[in-house]
């Protein structure tokens, strides 16, 4: 089984490719990627021209999505946020433990990659809990949580509860080579708040959640982090505050990366008084900050001090959305807009070039978790995402793939998606709308 | 100028924050006429007859839901109160599912209190009846703003140009928020004034001055407004003790003296005596915590009316 894709834009940071390249595959591994490549005389080979208006990167993986399974299958299960990330231009995602029960132990690891296997759509790797039951006191069983896959340990949608459980789980996963990912947020601080606290949710009378208790949480993990010398990760990062604290610690060599979700780079709290007031599509944790916020984001992802895009895709059923603002439950789907709105807020805006966006998307995240990926090398599983970059794009949250609609997006249109999505050599999405990628659906 | 408001815009009253000065003139005008039906032996007007109105309240509350209860039975309209104790409804069935139950019934118009902001909001999206909001959450209490306009106007002949000074929790305070935007709305300088624990972030962008010193927000005001303390909010220690707050905040016939002369003192009620306000002063002759009260009938009677009111339906039938 061969497959030629020709003529298209080959992006790879990690081997510093940009241009137009030939990439052969082989039996779901790349075997070569080159100028013009000739296909053997021998065997059948499958030659698909993709044309320079494609760019063939490295696939691109969310390290932070939630699955909802065990526990949550109305809201999503492994299957359908696998078909979600292909769908989204994702060929790997990596899920928090926050399930019912918890992914705090090996078996529930195995359970996960065995409906990620059944599923056979995008690679899924599980982050295990940091404390057993997410509950903050104990360590969970790291170890064999890592033997049997996990990738690394976080308690996300709570922050790693104290100080000292902080610093013992960065030195026990340190021992592993594992990063310790913190969902920052002091709660205290965050107390019953719903809407970034200042004007805007002081105009609706929203309790708010200040940004001090994003950024001394993140300046604690820098601490610990420093401390301990284990790599800590900060989730979901949304305050200038904490970036700054962030972009301090890596100057002085601490082992600390971050990611920024799409939301965060794209709105900011004065969305929550209109077209919409009290939209609970606009409801998330870390919320919507100020624009200034927004702003010092954006430039994070410009000069590097970002490391990931990811999305913190958080499905929830409309009933859990369709009440009061105080009730609804926090956080958005994100698989399936993020890398258009990479494209358009970030890439066509000229924050980013295109490379520094697979970086983002591709070889940050791999090179963090440590995953396969992330690269376009001889001898790699052939896991490529193909973007459209000039495609125009309407959001529809009724053709989503994931189980769950809970977008602010939904109508917007952006420049910029997703052609296909490969895994192991096997195109899983191609996207009607994209001509030119109309020869993978055959192939 | 603007032109003189005839009818209110909208099928809902949410907030003032959606009202133009306009609009809140045309129902300070309507209410005192409403407060001379008040006044008649027969206190009564078929104005509303044939409307049902619903109340339906998630919080408990005395003054607001008996006030509009008296001023919708002096329209003459079908009314009838639910009250729903919150922890019924964790249990129970969702707001919108029991907004769309009223709804089935045909009401013309609900009176809500509820607990979150916004929910009036919600509430109005999902129904085609008008929705009046009766305090939600910390967002808007605006017939409580209206109110005391009224009253203001009534004791001053206007709103603008008035040093109003309004002291007490303004962070959880709904009050506050419907006060602020009318006042200012109408051209008064309002003075915000408080421990900076319990001020909302951004404070000044809502177009207040705001202070922690309770003699400069009180020097040569018109009217001196005392928010409540929320007794049951105040555990989270947004202050050392009520006895400290009385003596920084509480206002004391030493500091009313520091108001204009004809100042009036003003309590959206209920109060807490030796808390916000000194027994002296809340009984004074300054004060005019008890018109507020009357006065409130007659407003709601005006929202009411103009709300659902009026003969729009027949000339377009």
């Amino acid at each position: 089984m061969r497959l030629l894709l020709k003529g298209a834009r080959v992006i790879d940071p990690a081997s510093g490719v940009d241009g137009a390249r030939d990439i052969l595959i082989e039996d779901g591994v790349i075997a070569l990627v080159d100028r013009d490549i000739t296909p053997a005389e021998t065997g059948h080979t499958a030659i698909v021209e993709l044309g320079p208006s494609l760019v063939v990167c490295p696939g691109f993986i969310d390290m932070h999505v939630h699955l909802r399974e065990p526990g949550y299958e109305h809201k999503e299960t492994v299957a359908t946020g696998a078909a979600a990330a292909v769908a989204g231009g994702f060929t790997a995602v990596a899920c928090m433990p926050n399930t019912n029960p918890v992914n705090d132990s090996a078996s529930v690891t195995r359970f996960i990659l065995k409906q990620a296997a059944e599923a056979g759509l995008a690679r899924v790797y599980p982050i295990g809990a940091v404390s057993k039951g997410s509950d903050g006191k104990e360590l969970a069983e790291m170890a064999d949580m890592r033997d049997a896959g996990c990738v690394a340990f976080s308690d996300d949608g709570r922050p790693v509860a104290t100080a000292l459980l902080m610093r013992r789980a960065l030195e026990y996963a340190g021992m592993l080579g594992l990063p310790v990912i913190d969902h920052c947020e002091d709660k205290t601080l965050a107390g019953e708040g719903v809407a970034h606290e200042g004007f805007h949710a002081s105009q609706l009378g929203l309790r708010g959640i200040p940004s001090a208790a994003e950024d001394v949480m993140v300046e604690r993990d820098v601490v610990l982090a420093a401390m301990t010398g284990s790599h800590a990760h900060i989730a979901h990062l949304s305050t200038s505050g904490a970036l700054r604290a962030v972009r301090a610690a890596k100057a002085r060599g601490v082992r600390v990366t971050c990611e920024v979700a799409p939301h965060h780079f794209t709105l900011s709290d004065d969305r929550l008084m209109s077209p919409l007031a009290y939209d609970t599509n606009l409801k998330m944790n870390p919320p919507l900050r100020h624009a200034h916020d927004r702003e010092a984001l954006v430039e994070g992802l410009r000069d590097g001090s970002v490391d990931v895009i990811a999305t913190d895709h958080a499905p929830h059923h409309a009933d859990d959305k369709t009440v009061e603002f105080d009730r609804a439950s926090f956080g958005i789907v994100g698989l399936e807009t993020a890398v258009s709105l990479s494209l358009d807020r970030l890439v066509h805006a000229g924050v980013v070039s295109l490379p520094r966006m697979v970086e983002l998307l591709s070889t940050n995240p791999a090179r963090i978790l440590r995953v396969p990926g992330g690269r376009l090398q001889p001898g790699d599983a052939a896991d490529l995402t193909i973007l459209a970059p000039d495609l125009g794009v309407t959001v529809s949250a009724a053709a989503f793939s994931s189980k769950s609609r809970n977008t602010p997006f939904d109508g917007w249109t952006l420049r910029g998606g997703v052609a296909a999505t490969i895994v192991g050599g096997r195109a899983l999405f191609v996207n009607a709308d994209v001509p030119a990628a109309a020869g993978l659906r055959r192939s | 100028m603007n032109d003189k408001a005839v009818r209110l815009r909208g099928k809902d009253l949410l907030g003032i924050a959606d009202l133009t000065a306009s609009e809140i003139s045309l129902v300070l005008d309507t209410a005192e006429a409403m407060k001379e039906v008040s006044a008649r032996p027969i206190k009564k007007v078929p104005a509303l007859r044939g409307k049902t109105v619903i109340n339906l309240f998630y919080e408990p509350s005395t003054r607001t839901r008996t006030s509009f209860e008296v001023a919708e039975k002096r329209l003459s309209a079908d009314t009838l109160n639910i009250a729903i104790a919150t922890s019924s409804v964790v249990k129970g069935e969702t707001l919108i599912d029991t907004a769309l139950n009223l709804e089935a019934m045909n009401p013309d118009l609900i009176v809500m209190r509820h607990a979150s902001s916004g929910s009036c909001h919600l509430l109005a999206r999902t129904c085609k009846a008008g929705i009046l909001n009766a305090g939600d959450g910390m967002l808007e209490h605006p017939t409580q703003g209206l109110l005391d306009a009224f009253t203001i106007r009534e004791r001053k002949g206007r709103l603008h140009g008035l040093k109003v000074a309004i002291i007490g929790d303004m962070l959880h305070s709904r009050v506050f928020r419907s006060n602020v935007y009318l006042l200012t709305k109408m051209g008064a300088e309002v003075w915000a004034c408080g421990p900076p624990t319990l001020m909302p972030a951004g404070i000044e962008q809502l177009g207040v001055r705001a202070t922690t010193d309770v003699e400069e927000a009180v020097k040569d005001a018109d009217a001196v407004m005392m928010l409540r303390i929320q007794l049951e909010r105040m555990q989270g220690g947004f202050f050392p003790s009520l006895r400290e707050y009385f003596q920084v905040f509480g206002m004391t016939p030493e500091r009313v003296r520091l108001a204009k002369p004809d100042a009036i003192i003003m309590h959206p009620g209920p109060m807490n005596r030796g808390v916000e306000i000194a027994s002296e002063v809340a009984d004074g002759p300054a004060s005019v915590i008890l018109d507020q009260v009357a006065n409130g009938v007659a407003v709601r009677m005006a929202v009411l009316y103009l709300l659902a009111g009026g003969g729009d339906d027949e000339t377009a039938a």
